[in-house]
């Protein structure tokens, strides 16, 4: 049998030849797929000799699933050829849009959750699910701005699009954390009220400040190390749950290998603490 | 509000001027709204960066940034493929007033694309010179060779693009004052990295026509007449060395 996926990073070309050779045990990594979608070439042999030693999860960032429409057709057949020849542990997206009318905004946007959202996301991950003959897992975004005309909160669409997708759920506590300080509302409440028994991974990820408006508008940087108030809810979240694979997220500001390595160790002893038979799902 | 409404004033919101919607101000006066906008604007520039490093080396982090946003409004990504995104950077810089003190920058900017065309394109087997020695002079001129779908390869008429390029890519910077005439490069991906090699103009000849599908015969004779002292043993040395050819289909 496979080892138990635990703790993971995200794989940085900077330190390739170190990932390759880390044995640390329960580890795997993530990379976006959108870099490694290429014909050909030393991309593709990078992530495969990777893959030829390590678990490898893909975590798309541009397939716009809340776009009012369809995604990319062929967008969507090379991530499934990716997907055939990587083998991944694990597929995710976001709960959010970022191609609109022929234009790619490399962010990830935010928008009302309405019934009609609600419809066309969920099309929109079958679609996706079928395409690449595996389910997906969807991650909650981070928020900056208060929006009218919400019907659903946001717990609960995510929980709809799992019963009627089949879809698993990413759940960024960095970003729950972000969004509840900028937002106002109180990030205990949000994760008792998510859906943990459809979580297939947990991303983990710093933050700062504002530059202008300081502490009251937190952006999700992911560059710098876990902040104690994001490990305490994930200290929460985990011990209900039992162990789901984690990962760090550090795209900026990137330390040296054996500083990543020491945050990633903190997750896969929280993990490996964790009982999953103490624990069950809510 | 329909979800499309939504987004075609959010984006427009992101990109433009200031909206008029009531909605739409409701977001734009909120802090956070600028988030949004300066990510959007920051991944189109910081991807630029990544794919025109070379260029960013000759002009600074400020300038290529500056010059940077000015194209990412003209030509924004239309995909989320980043890696390759900057397609039209090299025009645009010919046509960049700011950049008239700097002619070579384009022709720079152009090779620095060659990488990342290079780096990203297909696999596939090269010919080698085991291959030429089976071939008889009979079969050899009637026969055709197209370029490895990695090859890229450019000539510059009045700057040392390639020159300028090489050493700023090998950390040389060199002092010396370079030779001020035109010249040509090679990028190929022979094992699995990209690597480079000057090329002269009969060599950019010659691949040109192989990329026509012209035989080696006709492809010769482009090179001879691109430039008539060429060495055309040495050239197709150098091609084959580089794993620049691959057989016809």
């Amino acid at each position: 049998m496979a080892p138990a996926l635990t703790a993971g990073l995200g794989l940085k070309p900077l330190h390739f030849d170190e990932a390759l050779r880390c044995t640390a045990p329960g580890l795997w990594w993530e990379v976006h797929p959108e870099n490694y979608l290429a014909a050909g070439g030393p991309r593709l042999a990078w992530l495969e000799a990777i893959r030829a030693r390590h678990p490898v999860a893909l975590h798309g960032v541009s397939l716009s699933l809340a776009a009012d429409a369809p995604p990319d057709t062929a967008h969507l057949a090379r991530l499934a050829a990716l997907a055939r020849r990587v083998e991944p542990a694990i597929m995710s997206e976001h709960l959010a849009w970022s191609t609109w009318r022929g234009q790619y905004l490399p962010d990830l946007l935010p928008f009302p959750r309405t019934q009609a959202a609600l419809q066309r996301i969920a099309d929109n991950i079958a679609r996706t699910q079928d395409v690449l003959q595996r389910p997906i897992a969807i991650e909650n975004p981070t928020h900056y701005l208060h929006i009218d005309g919400h019907d659903w909160l946001e717990t609960d669409f995510l929980a709809e699009l799992v019963r009627r997708t089949g879809c698993a759920l990413l759940l960024d506590v960095n970003n729950v954390y972000i969004s509840a300080n900028n937002l106002g509302f109180d990030a205990q409440a949000y994760l008792e009220a998510f859906p943990l028994h459809a979580v297939a991974e947990i991303h983990l990820a710093g933050h700062h400040a504002d530059p202008v408006h300081g502490d009251a508008l937190l952006i999700d940087s992911h560059d710098a190390p876990v902040a104690p108030a994001v490990w305490a809810l994930y200290a929460q979240v985990i011990a209900r749950t039992g162990p789901v694979p984690t990962l760090i997220e550090r795209d900026d500001n990137l330390p040296v290998f054996s500083e990543l390595l020491t945050e990633r160790d903190q997750a896969h002893s929280a993990l490996t603490a964790v009982q999953p038979e103490d624990a069950p799902c809510s | 509000m329909q979800l499309s409404t939504f987004q075609d004033g959010f984006c427009a919101a992101l990109l433009g001027p200031a909206a008029d919607a009531q909605w739409l101000l409701a977001l734009e006066s909120q802090p956070g709204f600028a988030v949004y906008r300066n990510t959007v604007v920051k991944g189109c520039i910081d991807a630029l960066q990544a794919n025109y490093p070379t260029v960013g080396q000759l002009v600074g982090d400020d300038w290529f940034r500056a010059a940077a946003a000015v194209f990412a409004r003209a030509q924004p990504p239309r995909k989320g493929l980043l890696v390759s995104y900057g397609e039209g950077f090299a025009d645009f810089l010919a046509g960049f007033a700011p950049a008239a003190e700097l002619p070579y920058l384009s022709a720079v900017a152009c090779l620095d694309r060659c990488w990342t065309e290079c780096h990203l394109a297909a696999d596939a087997t090269a010919v080698d010179r085991q291959w030429l020695a089976q071939q008889t002079p009979d079969t050899l001129y009637q026969a055709s060779l197209q370029p490895h779908p990695a090859a890229r390869w450019a000539w510059c008429d009045e700057h040392p693009a390639y020159a300028l390029w090489q050493s700023h890519r090998e950390g040389l910077h060199p002092n010396e004052a370079l030779e001020w005439t035109g010249d040509g490069a090679l990028l190929t991906r022979p094992h699995a990295e990209v690597v480079w090699h000057p090329l002269s103009r009969a060599g950019t000849a010659f691949l040109d026509a192989c990329a026509k599908g012209h035989t080696l015969e006709a492809a010769a004779t482009s090179a001879l007449n691109a430039e008539p002292t060429a060495d055309f043993a040495a050239l197709i040395s150098t091609l084959l060395d580089a794993g620049a050819l691959i057989p016809t289909d």
